[in-house]
């Protein structure tokens, strides 16, 4: 029973993702592949936009900082405000004060965005073996170099962590952006009065799936810059590195 | 400047317009308002704090069984990471629905997300935590004769704690954050109250500004638990 009614849920589900139909007051028609295109498009266009500036802020402070070893408190704070802080409230307290649409609610990812990237970068490149730092200053590597030859290749695995920890959350949080006057998957859960339970499953369901294609095409960028080198190494012993080995274990990789 | 303060009915949130200040009627950040209407939160927080401490403490139990499982049987790490891992990337908006038809609307479906949620970051650190226990406080365990459940429970769990708990605190906080949009899930908590007047400055304040004192003092009060459960560290350090 409970089956046949899951099953005929889904079904609906998928009906509505692939078909247009009336809306349940019967005044519009919702759904369907174009309608849905549509919002999808929308949806990873305001989450590539938040994840690329995000990126563009916190990839070289976290790198410089990291590199010169200073701002510990900085990245370990701003993990855990990142975290106290829900997501829901970042994009209410954006649309209160600073009113709805695209640019704001771009800004609002942003902020969502840029903890953890900071701290897993930050951590990512402290975590380098000061040894092989020394080892590139002593064949002549400019501090630029030793940055981008020796601590960036090395902190690669524990930055992406990062991207797709935030890739995640803002893809999730992108769904209240009808809130914030623009239409993602989220208006078709949002409005349930429109779209009806298919509408509000339907997007979910790409919703989802975006998000789980989301998180191994990152992957799937981090293998493609991993040095081959790198790779190799990995293969060869079983723990890849250990994590912030003293006592401070406030940021987490996760 | 009266203010007539409505009751919430049904668990929704209604506000009257008449006879509002300038203030309220705006949309504003109004203290006055806030004080006369603080009671308003106290039903949505606590909604909050019960589906968030019970997800929390039941996601703690699967996930440390499973550590101390998979610490056992290290073949289990991979696959148990994995599906953890791909239940965190699932968007939890889109969990909460996805899961409607199956455990309808309510606290259970919010319960089942919030609780899978937890799991990733749980589990990790317990598996992390009993692997990094020093190898020779688990070889002076076996030389003084203790087999090999009363070590675990004695010397490398103890051990371990302070990473345990470490996980403990990144899922409560994270969990706080979540069950924000457990309303659409039809379980309320804050995020109903923020996303029922979501212009309303004075109500995005605190409702926000609550959900945020729950996530850091829960994460404080998980600390301290660890500071007590852990004093050879404050004796070291």
């Amino acid at each position: 029973m409970i089956v046949a009614t899951v099953f005929s849920s889904f079904a609906d589900a998928i009906d509505f993702i692939l078909h247009e139909k009336e809306s349940r007051a019967g005044t519009v028609r919702v759904g369907g592949l174009g309608e849905i295109g549509h919002l999808t498009g929308n949806h990873v266009l305001v989450c590539a936009v938040a994840l690329l500036v995000a990126c563009a802020v916190s990839l070289p402070l976290a790198l410089w900082l990291g590199h010169l070893g200073r701002g510990q408190f900085l990245a370990v704070s701003t993990s855990n405000i990142g975290r106290a802080v829900p997501s829901l409230a970042i994009i209410a307290f954006f649309v209160a004060f600073f009113g709805s649409g695209f640019t704001n609610l771009c800004f609002a990812l942003v902020l969502l965005a840029i903890p953890p990237i900071l701290t897993n970068a930050y951590v990512g490149v402290r975590q380098v073996d000061r040894d092989l730092v020394d080892a590139g200053r002593g064949q002549g590597l400019s501090e630029a170099q030793i940055v981008r030859r020796i601590e960036l290749p090395l902190a690669l695995a524990t930055i992406f962590a990062g991207i797709r920890i935030s890739a995640v959350t803002v893809i999730a949080t992108a769904i209240i952006a009808p809130y914030a006057g623009y239409d993602t998957l989220g208006t078709p859960i949002i409005s349930f009065n429109v779209y009806g339970s298919a509408g509000q499953l339907g997007a979910s369901i790409v919703v989802a799936s975006l998000a789980l294609a989301a998180d191994a095409g990152f992957a799937a960028v981090q293998r493609l810059a991993t040095p081959e080198g790198l790779k190799i190494a990995k293969r060869g012993q079983p723990r890849r590195f250990r994590l912030w080995p003293q006592s401070t274990r406030r940021v987490q990789i996760p | 400047m009266s203010l007539t303060p409505v009751i919430a009915q049904g668990g929704g949130f209604v506000r009257d317009r008449t006879g509002e200040s300038s203030c309220v009627s705006e949309n504003g950040f109004c203290p006055d308002w806030i004080w006369d209407n603080l009671d308003r939160y106290v039903t949505p927080t606590w909604e909050h704090l019960y589906l968030t401490v019970i997800s929390v403490g039941l996601g703690f139990a699967i996930a440390v069984a499973l550590g101390l499982l998979a610490h056992r049987r290290r073949w289990l790490v991979g696959p148990i990471t994995w599906v953890t891992s791909v239940l965190y990337t699932i968007p939890s908006p889109a969990a909460f629905l996805l899961l409607l038809p199956l455990t309808g609307r309510g606290n259970v479906t919010a319960i089942v997300a919030l609780t899978a949620y937890t799991q990733v970051i749980i589990f990790r650190n317990v598996v992390n935590g009993l692997a990094n226990v020093p190898a020779d406080a688990v070889d002076a365990a076996t030389g003084m004769g203790m087999a090999p459940t009363q070590r675990l429970f004695r010397v490398e769990v103890p051990l371990a704690m302070p990473e345990i708990l470490a996980g403990l605190r990144i899922a409560a906080a994270t969990t706080v954050g979540l069950a924000a949009f457990a309303f659409l899930a039809g379980a309320g908590g804050l995020g109903k109250q923020i996303a029922a007047q979501i212009t309303f400055r004075s109500n995005v304040v605190v409702a926000g500004g609550l959900a945020t004192l729950m996530a850091a003092g829960l994460d404080l009060l998980v600390l301290g638990f660890q500071r007590a459960v852990t004093p050879w560290q404050r004796a070291a350090s």
